[in-house]
């Protein structure tokens, strides 16, 4: 008698069948969340709006933000205030030099956005480079690049940003280049502990097991089961650039005048604190809120694509 | 009872039930679960995965998640009404007249305190003693629970001990303040099978020779025959046959019941090159009200009117066996027989 | 334990000469240091006597070799601009800056940790909704502008607080709070975080299973283990705090390490930069260092291996 290893299992009656188990499609599940989430709908449109007044600052602003200045109409207040001096042309008022602040503040957001996304990504390179190799080779590869880590975290960012450019000289592509060069960190942190999981997972034995190269294995095994974790430090570091340009600028050290940059606004208006204060209330503000809403897009994010990790 | 003596009763549970909220409705892990401990006696809870064992268990301690809802229209230890006393009084009886050993005991010790320092919390917890006594009474137990150097091991820390001394550390643990009752759940599942028997006739001995009450939940039948007094099958939250061991084992009525007999090879009675049984089908979903019997989709018997209403449970051939089917007992005997041939 | 803390106390020293030498490179961004130093009006002759008067003539390595057995007598060189000896000068500094950290880290911890707790504790309750807001706005504020804001009110509009220097205690209070209240969302978030998941793990079940009162359970049981993570967080924190001190000092004109760095960058006072940012990096390893051998002693795993 040939030895039966099992039966066939019939299906009994009575049991739901798949369509009746089957949830929605994870498509469907993924834009339930994306859309019922206050965070993500709310970052999402504030960052949206932003970034259409950046992309259309040439069409929508007014005036020129560094050619039109008019000494005789500087410092006029915002429509808020119930001042005789208030010009319908300004509703945001005019800075010292008499230039638009609605003008100033609506290229301010090109200097932000531009700076902030390009030295993310100029990190995003490394960092995740340095995390994934760290991550994946494990042994000495892990442990030299653990150590460039470290090292690059006992240097505050700060400080060798303000030096850095002191010695070399300021300008846009500068203040890209030194902060991309100097805030991977966070990306090859992560990077390298999600690697270090999913490295050890059955699916990426058997693809090594199967023969693929390390490049076919990277690319695609891990990094698409590691993107999610990529998009949140992502919008995290682009907030991050954003604010250490912010803060380069307001210190001297950053983009240089007249360039529009709302840390260099606020700088300038310093001493007008006690009498103005909305000079430093409105590119604060607008800087507050593209922070915000790009960090609540990434918790959004995160939230969404790791939702068993909520709370 | 079957050996002639009524113990003194210790744990009554009459209709308990746990809800739980969840996001496609409402949960049914437990539903109307009534059974009866005696001091002396261990009552086995079997069952497959997720048939509501562990949360029974956890309901009588009161340590159910924040969600979960629990009703029962008698849920008494030693005669004291536990199902509206203050959260307060509950903690007084936790860890007191009532312990606990749990599933996993990798993760069940603190792993930033000493063995020494979370067996003595127990006992200084609940009595006006010393440190110096509650440190003897540590020593004594870790002794008892067969732990050698048992003095040198207070100083140690969880993760210096294997899985297998861990467990009995959680035994000396549960046993600290000399609880009329004690609750194992599973309390070997996850220990190498050669230490399982080791903890499982520590617990019996223990058992005995404290006197007290106990409950062992495993899905492991062949423990079941050698250490209950009484057994207690559970199938998707409800206890479809209880009786005595001996009542079950020989008599199993349950159609569920003689499946999950049928899964084990018994020394002597199955014969060499027999197939294993095996139960098809997968438990239902709690979710929502299931009308009719619960393992009617996987039941090689079923018929329409398994389907309807709900089915309760019935006597058995001896008084204190019950079963929850429409089969006579005879019919249900008879189909065993049938099955077995 | 022994081992543990060799091999930490071998890496810190290692980062510890990596940053030197990366420090000690940073002369050479700006191209000729002597060049730099003379000034645009100099000569070839002022600058080549420059050039042997401060060893630039030396090779390089010589050159590091001596600034750092200097430095590791004590000796930082002297500040091009204050001709004044760079280590007295960072000594004198020293103090406000550390009095301005401290406060601080103890203004984020204090408002962080309970807030944490209490947040896991319930979670989605109003305080949990309060926690998350707290984070997600101080996330998002920038501080040299939140320094202004608190200028502007506390400072200005109430004159409940001085504005500038370091005469009294008073004159701490919204420096610590500028500097500190960025590193108090992720503190608060890891606290929360890890409250929740140890509050969930099988030894909370135990402690409850004991009997204890939830208080008990609650500090004695899981802060004590979700606060590890939280400490190297801190650690961490702590040296972003550092190099926020140079904004916050230069606005609130505390005369401290963070501002005399700020005052050496606009100087281009070399050989105090270079020392500048070799302290800054030495704090941040020693804090580092410390915190590691705290989590040790809080984690037996680590302790006990």
């Amino acid at each position: 008698m040939a030895p039966q290893e099992s039966t066939p299992i019939a299906q009994p009656a009575g049991l739901p069948t798949a369509e009746e188990i089957m949830e929605p499609s994870p498509m469907a599940q993924m834009r339930k969340r994306v859309f019922g989430h206050y965070g993500i709908i709310i970052g999402g449109s504030t960052l949206l709006l932003i970034v259409l007044v950046a992309i259309f600052a040439p069409l929508l602003a007014p005036f020129d933000p560094i050619l039109d200045q008019d000494l005789a109409d500087k410092l006029k207040p915002p429509f808020w205030h119930d001042s005789p001096k208030y010009d319908p042309a300004h509703p945001l008022g005019t800075d010292l030099q008499g230039r638009d602040y609605l003008t100033r503040l609506m290229y301010g957001a090109q200097i932000s956005l531009l700076i902030g996304f390009s030295a993310m990504l100029i990190s995003l390179v490394i960092g995740t480079t340095l995390g994934v190799a760290a991550g994946y080779f494990g042994g000495r590869v892990d442990i030299i690049i653990t150590f460039i880590i470290t090292t690059r975290l006992s240097m505050p960012v700060v400080l060798v940003a303000l030096a850095v450019v002191s010695l070399i000289g300021s300008s846009l592509w500068i203040v890209i280049g030194v902060l991309g060069l100097l805030i991977w960190d966070q990306f090859a942190v992560v990077m390298r502990s999600a690697t270090m999981q999913i490295r050890n997972l059955d699916y990426v034995a058997a693809a090594r097991a199967c023969g693929c190269s390390t490049f076919h294995i990277v690319a695609k095994e891990i990094m698409p089961n590691v993107v999610n974790h990529l998009i949140v430090v992502a919008t995290l570091e682009m907030a991050h650039a954003i604010l250490l340009e912010a803060a380069l600028s307001f210190l001297g050290l950053g983009v240089q005048p007249p360039t529009p940059s709302w840390g260099l606004m606020i700088s300038e208006a310093k001493g007008m604190m006690f009498f103005d204060a909305w000079l430093i209330g409105i590119p604060g503000a607008a800087l507050f809120a593209l922070i915000l809403s790009i960090n609540l897009l990434g918790d959004g994010v995160r939230d969404v694509t790791a939702p068993e990790n909520r709370n | 009872m079957t050996d002639g003596t009524e113990h003194e009763l210790i744990l009554k549970v009459e209709n308990l039930t746990v809800d739980i909220p969840v996001a496609a409705g409402m949960l049914h892990p437990v539903q109307a679960v009534s059974f009866e401990v005696r001091r002396g006696e261990t009552l086995c809870i079997v069952g497959e995965s997720g048939c509501g064992k562990s949360l029974t268990s956890l309901s009588i301690m009161n340590l159910l998640p924040s969600t979960a809802i629990r009703t029962a229209t008698h849920l008494a230890l030693d005669g004291e009404e536990l199902q509206n006393v203050s959260e307060n009084r509950m903690a007084d009886i936790r860890g007191d007249k009532m312990a606990m050993i749990f599933q996993e005991p990798m993760t069940s010790l603190n792993p930033s305190y000493t063995i020494g320092n979370q067996l003595e919390e127990a006992l200084l917890r609940h009595r006006k003693v010393s440190k110096s006594e509650a440190r003897d009474r540590a020593v004594y137990l870790l002794e008892k629970v067969g732990i050698t150097a048992a003095r040198s091991r207070l100083t140690q820390y969880p993760h210096q001990l294997s899985g297998g001394l861990r467990q009995r550390v959680m035994i000396a643990m549960a046993l600290m303040c000399g609880p009329e009752m004690i609750i194992a759940d599973e309390p070997t599942t996850a220990l190498d099978v050669t230490i399982q028997a080791q903890i499982l006739h520590l617990l019996a001995d223990l058992q005995k020779e404290f006197n007290m009450g106990m409950i062992l939940i495993t899905h492991d039948l062949g423990v079941v025959s050698r250490i209950a007094d009484r057994v207690a099958v559970m199938y998707a939250g409800q206890v479809v046959e209880t009786g005595t061991a001996k009542q079950v084992f020989e008599n199993p009525t349950h159609p569920y019941t003689q499946g999950l007999l049928e899964c084990i090879p018994i020394p002597g009675k199955t014969e060499r090159g027999a197939h294993l049984g095996s139960i098809p089908g997968i438990v239902p979903s709690l979710v929502g009200d299931l009308p009719g019997c619960h393992f009617a989709d996987r039941c090689r018997y079923a018929a329409d009117r398994c389907r309807t209403g709900e089915i309760t449970l019935r006597d058995s051939f001896d008084p204190g066996h019950v079963y929850r089917c429409v089969l006579q007992p005879d019919e249900c005997a008879a189909h065993l027989k049938k099955g077995a041939a | 334990m022994l081992i543990y803390f060799l091999k930490r106390l071998g890496v810190a020293v290692l980062v510890a000469l990596t940053v030197s030498v990366l420090t000690f490179s940073l002369i050479y961004l700006s191209g000729d240091p002597a060049m730099a130093l003379a000034g645009e009006e100099a000569t070839e002759a002022d600058i080549a006597l420059i050039r042997r008067v401060y060893g630039y003539d030396q090779p390089i390595i010589v050159q590091y070799w001596d600034w750092l057995t200097r430095a590791l007598q004590g000796d930082l060189g002297r500040s091009h601009y204050l001709k004044e000896d760079i280590a007295d000068v960072i000594f004198t500094r020293l103090p406000n800056t550390l009095i301005l950290a401290a406060c601080a880290i103890t203004f984020a911890l204090v408002l962080a940790i309970p807030l944490g707790v209490a947040a896991a504790i319930r979670p989605n309750s109003l305080i949990d909704r309060f926690a998350l807001t707290v984070a997600v706005v101080g996330q998002a504020l920038p501080s040299f502008w939140f320094a202004l804001i608190l200028i502007f009110f506390l400072g200005i509009q109430l004159r409940w607080l001085p504005i500038t220097g370091t005469d009294s205690w008073m004159n701490f209070i919204m420096p610590a709070i500028a500097l500190g209240y960025y590193v108090t969302p992720g503190v608060m978030r890891l606290t929360r975080a890890g409250m929740l998941e140890v509050l969930q793990s099988d030894y909370i079940r135990t402690a409850k299973a004991k009997g204890l009162r939830p208080i008990r359970v609650l500090f004695k049981h899981a802060l004590r283990n979700a606060i590890i993570p939280v400490v190297s967080l801190a650690a961490v924190q702590f040296g972003f705090m550092l190099g926020g001190s140079i904004v916050i000092e230069t606005i609130f004109s505390i005369n401290g390490l963070g501002f005399l760095a700020w005052e050496t960058i606009q100087r281009a006072d070399l050989p105090m930069m270079q020392a500048i940012v070799l302290v800054f990096s030495i704090f941040y390893i020693v804090i580092t260092f410390l915190a590691d051998l705290l989590n040790a002693y809080l984690d037996p795993r680590i302790r006990i291996s």
